[in-house]
């Protein structure tokens, strides 16, 4: 039986796993980077109490972010020799997450230009045919859906999804109607 | 009584119901399809409620985090995976029934259970009601400063063996919030000349990159999970009257529900966890626990099912969330103009009523809805989970691009949505970030507020409540450190 849903955000998983190490490294790193810049991002004005001063609560926060992630840090280091597993597999997992990134701000660029209804449709079935599901039912559903999506959004609850530039070729009552409900 | 009266009148309204019956319905549909879950609904779903009243959006998110649970139990007890992650501990019983040819009486002991823990905690929740609207008053903005920091303390020493991680991520959170224009002084804060940090990082964007994007993101690098249902015979409401035999269960796990619901940062893991415990060590027969317990069962789903609404009580009582789903909901009031907190007890009551009688129906509707459709609902089991990553990138997108059509609130997400996707292959938990940009505003704001009216440090601590939850922290932190020694101690 699969079980590729794991617990998450559970207090009872505290177990360490490859690329942990790479996660502390670049949290204690950023944390250091933001205490570089504590002073001159952060303002300290004469004559005002230490908690009402505009710097305090990044300052906190960050002093906060220095200390526990290079606890963080040490415990890491400390466990990197009962760690199974590849650092770098790991790395390349996560990387591919970025072609996923690319994706999504590739729907985000073409809505403006071709609209909000034939963006999602396009996007939907590439995106299931680049993930494996290429039969012509899977494709069909993935339609079926992106359109359900843009009825249920912006034909039904009206969110705020600008019509797209390609509808100002279209016939003056048609591109109001297609603005308005697509 | 009048107040009953409004509150109900509020309930029959046409798009109360709709909201109530779409929210239930749907909560229990995305609760049954392992990898999705309540958080990621909420989340997509919450720009849309921002053109709601507040009453109509709340009670469509309120129907969504409520009714999860319920379908959650589904694959939780047929496949061994749950729903949500809220039920990861229904598996432990539930699914070795299945195995014993028992799972339709397993759902139906789940189902009735969850009924059971969502009634009781709206019956205490009602109760509290008087006692809420004396005391909530006497909270100031000390009291509420100290309650939310109790909120992160809480937080971090709950992550048993990650706190120093927990730590982290929820200083990181209140740096989040610390980005753009000081409400203040309007200083800028972290901007590195950029006008579009000027305004800070809006916590939806920063919400729907830790728990849609990421998870859409963690589906789509999967590969697909193979699950198949088995066929399930017998009666579906057996559960009902086996529940009431072990109303001891029943009332200690509800009973833990709400008290883990009432305490910020804590929740429904815990409360599982303990009334499991509790349901163990008090049962007759204790070796079943694990290998197709009722009791087990009863005790894990009646314990999570109570924690929404009790979880209501100090978002509506004190404006303090207490998890990432109630944190997602303070949005809806602020966009509202609904400052939830000791006057909202006094100046709009039928309010609050109205919200308790939407945890009621809700929970009615769930289990009609249940035990009318379960064989249907079986094959939403069957979804593709790379197919539904493909879906919940297209939802996401409506949530994060409708918020003020912004291509970087979208590429902001979208980096949270990657390093949120690199912290779940690394087990690491999310919700400290959520509760550290909500509640390390509120404790900003209130602090500020508080300062005038304080000579010395001692001055925050003068009043009995903000002493008592002064104390309260002292506790929780000694605790901790007790118990890292003792382990520590223990392994040498």
């Amino acid at each position: 039986m699969s079980t590729n849903i794991k617990v998450k955000d559970t207090p009872f998983k505290p177990r360490r796993v490859p690329g942990d190490i790479v996660f502390a490294v670049v949290a204690v790193a950023f944390a250091l980077f933001l205490l570089s810049q504590l002073g001159s991002e952060t303002t300290w004005l004469k004559g005002i109490s230490l908690g009402s001063q505009p710097r305090f609560w990044p300052a906190v926060s960050i002093f906060g972010m220095v200390f526990f992630g290079l606890v963080y840090f040490i415990g890491s280091l400390r466990n990197l020799a009962n760690q199974e597993g590849s650092v770098g597999k790991e790395i390349l997992f996560w990387l591919r997450g970025l072609e996923f990134t690319i994706w999504f701000m590739a729907y985000v660029f073409i809505t403006p230009v071709i609209g909000y209804l034939f963006s999602s449709i396009l996007f939907c079935v590439v995106l299931a045919a680049r993930v494996g599901y290429r039969s012509l039912r899977s494709l069909m559903i993935s339609a079926g859906l992106s359109v359900a999506i843009v009825l249920l959004f912006k034909t039904f609850l009206q969110v705020r999804i600008p019509g797209g530039t390609v509808y100002e070729y279209l016939p003056d009552g048609f591109r109001n109607f297609m603005i308005l409900y697509f | 009584m009048d107040v009953l009266i409004a509150g109900l009148e509020t309930l029959t309204r046409l798009d109360v119901i709709a909201a109530l019956m779409v929210g239930s319905i749907c909560g229990v549909i995305i609760g049954a399809i392992p990898g999705v879950g309540p958080a990621v609904a909420i989340a997509i779903l919450l720009p849309a409620t921002f053109s709601m009243e507040p009453i109509v959006g709340l009670t469509l998110l309120l129907g969504i985090y409520g009714s999860s649970m319920f379908g959650g139990a589904i694959p939780a007890i047929l496949i061994n995976t749950p729903g949500t992650a809220l039920n990861a501990l229904t598996t432990y019983d539930g699914y070795p029934m299945t195995k014993a040819g028992e799972g339709k009486r397993a759902l139906s002991l789940a189902y009735s259970a969850s009924f059971f823990g969502g009634v009781f905690s709206v019956i205490c929740l009602m109760l509290l009601t008087p006692v809420l609207a004396k005391i909530a008053p006497l909270f100031g903005s000390r009291e509420i400063f100290l309650a939310a920091l109790l909120g992160l303390v809480l937080v971090i020493v709950t992550h048993r063996g990650q706190s120093i991680i927990a730590a982290f991520l929820v200083c990181f959170g209140i740096f989040i919030n610390s980005i753009g224009m000081e409400p203040v002084r309007y200083t800028q804060r972290f901007t590195f000349n950029q006008t579009w940090l000027s305004s800070g990082i809006d916590l939806i964007v920063v919400v729907l990159g830790l728990f849609a994007l990421s998870q859409a993101f963690y589906l789509l690098t999967q590969k697909d999970m193979q699950s198949k249902a088995p066929k399930l015979e017998g009666g579906m409401f057996q559960g009902l009257i086996e529940v009431l035999r072990n109303k001891r269960v029943a009332v200690s796990s509800s009973s833990f529900g709400v008290i883990m619901g009432i305490i910020p940062g804590v929740g429904e893991f815990l409360a599982q966890f303990f009334s499991y415990m509790l349901a163990q060590k008090t049962s007759k027969s204790p070796e079943k626990f694990g290998k197709g317990s009722p009791e087990g069962l009863i005790a894990s789903e009646a314990a999570n099912n109570a924690v929404p609404g009790a979880a209501m009580i100090p978002l509506l009582a004190l404006g303090i969330p207490g998890e990432a789903l109630t944190a997602m909901m303070l949005a809806v009031f602020y966009v509202h103009n609904v400052i939830p907190g000791p006057q909202l007890f006094s100046t709009q009551p039928e309010f609050i009523i109205s919200l308790y009688l939407a945890l009621l129906f809700l929970n009615i509707l769930s289990l009609a809805f249940l035990l009318l459709s379960t064989n249907i609902l079986l094959q939403i089991i069957r979804i593709p989970t790379r197919f539904l990553g493909v879906g919940i990138l297209a939802l996401s997108f409506v949530g994060v691009y409708s918020l003020r059509n912004s291509v970087i609130d979208c590429a902001i997400s979208a980096v949270i949505g990657v390093i949120a996707l690199v912290m779940k292959r690394l087990n690491l938990p999310m919700v400290p970030i959520i509760l550290g940009m909500v509640l390390g505003r509120i404790m900003e704001i209130k602090l500020r507020q508080s300062l005038p009216r304080v000579d010395h440090v001692i001055d925050f601590i003068n009043r009995p409540i903000a002493f008592i939850i002064f104390m309260l922290i002292l506790l929780a932190l000694s605790l901790h450190i007790w118990t890292m020694f003792r382990a520590r101690f223990r392994r040498q």
